[in-house]
């Protein structure tokens, strides 16, 4: 059967619609709003323990990740994210979860050029756009300083 | 109530993440990279900041605080350094996290193997 890319598409919207909204964005609200309070609930934590903000800061990021990374070694975090949408994908625990799911995924390509470059597949553009505008916004405030 | 607030802005971000994604479709890849930068963007615009302050982990832990985080430490490495902090500052104020994950990630390859699930 041949199909084109117009026809394609018509044929895969009809045999998965996509949620509706009423369902995806209140799953989102509610997971990712959870997250972010459970971070908040570590972070007081790590504060009443004497730590300062900046490395309770640090801490929670670091707490949160260990989570992201542990539930998607168990294959946990695609469950939740199937219902949970954005509110599993934005927080920090996504950014972890996207960096852990492929290098688990493809470490049967080999460690090198698999585990070690795939995981790099949604990380790499993330960390190379954020790395370059703290640079330039790094940049501005130097040439503030100076002018 | 910083954790009522933490709650509800860090929803809200992920409810208005999961609006952009349903109309466009834009793949999970250029949501965080936007958001990154979206976060350099508002803190070196100065909005971020009294935003962190005020919301706490509903700012940070969303993938914005890792833009602000490495916004702020460029500023203030510039501040300390120079002009060497501009290129150091962002990566060492996001070090901690980006070691974890990566370390982490790497670890998990090593023990868990994926595949089909169960």
């Amino acid at each position: 059967m041949k199909l084109s890319t117009e026809e394609y598409k018509k044929l895969w919207q009809k045999k998965s619609p996509p949620s509706p909204w009423y369902k995806t964005v209140p799953a989102a609200f509610l997971t990712g709003g959870l997250i972010c309070l459970l971070g908040q609930g570590i972070k007081s934590g790590f504060l009443s323990a004497g730590l300062s903000e900046k490395v309770s800061s640090a801490a929670v990021s670091c707490s949160l990740i260990l989570l992201g990374v542990s539930l998607t070694a168990l294959r946990i975090y695609d469950d939740i994210a199937r219902f949970a949408g954005a509110g599993t994908l934005v927080p920090i625990t996504g950014f972890a979860n996207s960096i852990a799911a492929p290098a688990i995924e493809f470490k049967t390509e080999g460690f090198i050029l698999g585990a070690c470059v795939k995981m790099f597949t949604i990380a790499g553009p993330v960390l190379t756009l954020a790395v370059t505008s703290s640079v330039i916004y790094g940049v501005i405030c130097w040439l503030g300083g100076v002018l | 109530m910083i954790f009522i607030k933490a709650f509800l802005v860090g929803g809200a971000i992920c409810a208005l993440s999961q609006i952009l994604i349903d109309k466009t479709r834009l793949t999970p890849a250029r949501i965080l990279s936007f958001y990154a930068v979206l976060g350099v963007v508002l803190t070196a615009a100065g909005v971020y900041g009294p935003f962190v302050e005020w919301a706490g982990c509903g700012a940070t832990v969303p993938i914005l605080g890792f833009g602000y985080t490495m916004a702020q430490g460029a500023r203030e490495a510039v501040g300390t350094v120079g002009f060497t902090g501009a290129l150091s500052g962002g990566l060492s104020a996001a070090s901690a996290g980006i070691a974890a994950a990566v370390t982490l990630s790497f670890l998990a390859s090593l023990v868990f193997r994926g595949g089909n699930k169960r």
